[in-house]
């Protein structure tokens, strides 16, 4: 039976196996690749998607789990909170490899949506299943700050 | 027929019998019955000794994991604190703003697509609140805590009774997802031996 669900704004459907990980439908039947593949299993975060509104693993998300919700990837996310995120992440040159990217992108608007004015320790707790290999923590963290500054302005 | 065939049919008579005995013998991840306990004489003593087998479970990772002392889950057959480093984030126990349970933890098991593993599901799945953490406490304390309602959810000792034998995400601990080794028994048998707890007087071990 094929799954439906809303990606990016659009109505779509999938009508492979009902336990395929939402990230291989995105990436491989609607061809969106900026959600990336890193570990499969829950721990590195690069999969990132927003579910109703909400950070979730696409790796680990079977695709008959969404039927009926909304899906948004790095290429359809949208708001106030994304596009602070995309400007400060710009301006502080953040990404060093850029494969984790997209993944701590969303994590960053799915936490400034949920919390608007995040502590240092909020910024630690919600970005703590989001791994960069290259290290870009430290930019990662000042430019949430940065973002959640703008949006308040 | 020849000694030869009569050693034969034994030898093949003992190979048919073997998975029969398998299943009859004790599991070792069995739970006794409350009928098991009948030939303690004491009342109190065979409650405590109820309540000792009922530990099997509570002490079980698939327990303790959820109840830490911390506000950080465990994982595992051993225990090892959870990656990614998530934290309880709230009274209701679901986790950080940007990080919950529900980031990863969907409504059921999802096996992992290398085939080796899979990360747990239920669709209430959170951590317990801290004051009903019973990771490092002995049997004597977990039993003291389970009756005290101001630790226990404000539960009377029947609905103490109904969430063991009915909860269904303590039934999870019963089918945890490929990896994590079951909780012993059946949630039934956890059931029947809280009742029996219960109906001899909930005494604690010592
Ligand atoms: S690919 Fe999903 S968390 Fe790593
Ligand atoms: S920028 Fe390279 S892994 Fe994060």
């Amino acid at each position: 039976m094929a799954t439906g669900f809303t990606l990016n704004g659009k109505a779509v459907s999938f009508d492979g196996p009902p336990d395929t990980p939402l990230l291989w439908v995105i990436r491989d039947a609607q061809g969106l690749t900026g959600t990336k593949y890193g570990c499969g299993v829950a721990q590195c975060g690069a999969c990132t998607v927003h579910l109703d509104g909400r950070n979730r693993r696409s790796c680990v998300t079977p695709v008959s789990t969404v039927a009926g919700k909304s899906v948004t990837t790095i290429e359809g996310v949208r708001g106030a909170e994304a596009e602070a995120v995309k400007r400060a992440w710009i301006a502080l040159d953040v990404p060093q490899c850029g494969y984790c990217q997209s993944g701590q992108v969303m994590s960053a608007i799915g936490l400034l949506t949920a919390k608007a004015d995040p502590s240092d320790e909020d910024i630690d707790h919600a970005m703590a299943g989001n791994i960069c290999r290259c290290a870009t923590y430290v930019r990662i963290r000042q430019a949430i700050k940065d973002a959640a500054k703008a949006v308040a302005a | 027929m020849s000694p030869r065939v009569i050693g034969l049919s034994a030898l093949a008579g003992a190979t048919l019998a073997l998975p029969l005995a398998l299943v009859a013998a004790p599991q070792e991840n069995g739970l006794r019955n409350p009928a098991d306990f009948a030939s303690i004489a004491d009342r109190n003593q065979r409650s405590a000794a109820i309540f000792t087998e009922m530990g099997k479970v509570l002490t079980h990772p698939r327990c303790v994991n959820c109840h830490p002392r911390t506000d950080r889950p465990l994982q595992d057959d051993r225990g090892e604190p959870h990656m990614p480093a998530v934290v309880r984030g709230n009274a209701a126990g679901t986790g950080a703003p940007g990080l919950e349970c529900a980031t990863c933890h969907g409504p059921a098991n999802v096996a992992f697509e290398s085939g080796v593993g899979s990360v747990p599901g239920h669709p209430l799945w959170h951590l317990a609140p801290i004051e009903m953490a019973w990771e490092g406490k002995s049997l004597r304390q977990i039993c003291e805590q389970l009756k005290d309602r101001r630790r226990n959810g404000n539960k009377t000792l029947a609905e103490l009774h109904e969430h063991n034998a009915h909860d269904s995400l303590v039934g999870w601990g019963w089918n945890p997802g490929e990896g994590r080794t079951p909780a012993p028994g059946t949630q039934a048998e956890f059931g029947a031996l809280t009742k029996a707890w219960i109906d001899t007087g909930a005494h604690c071990p010592a």
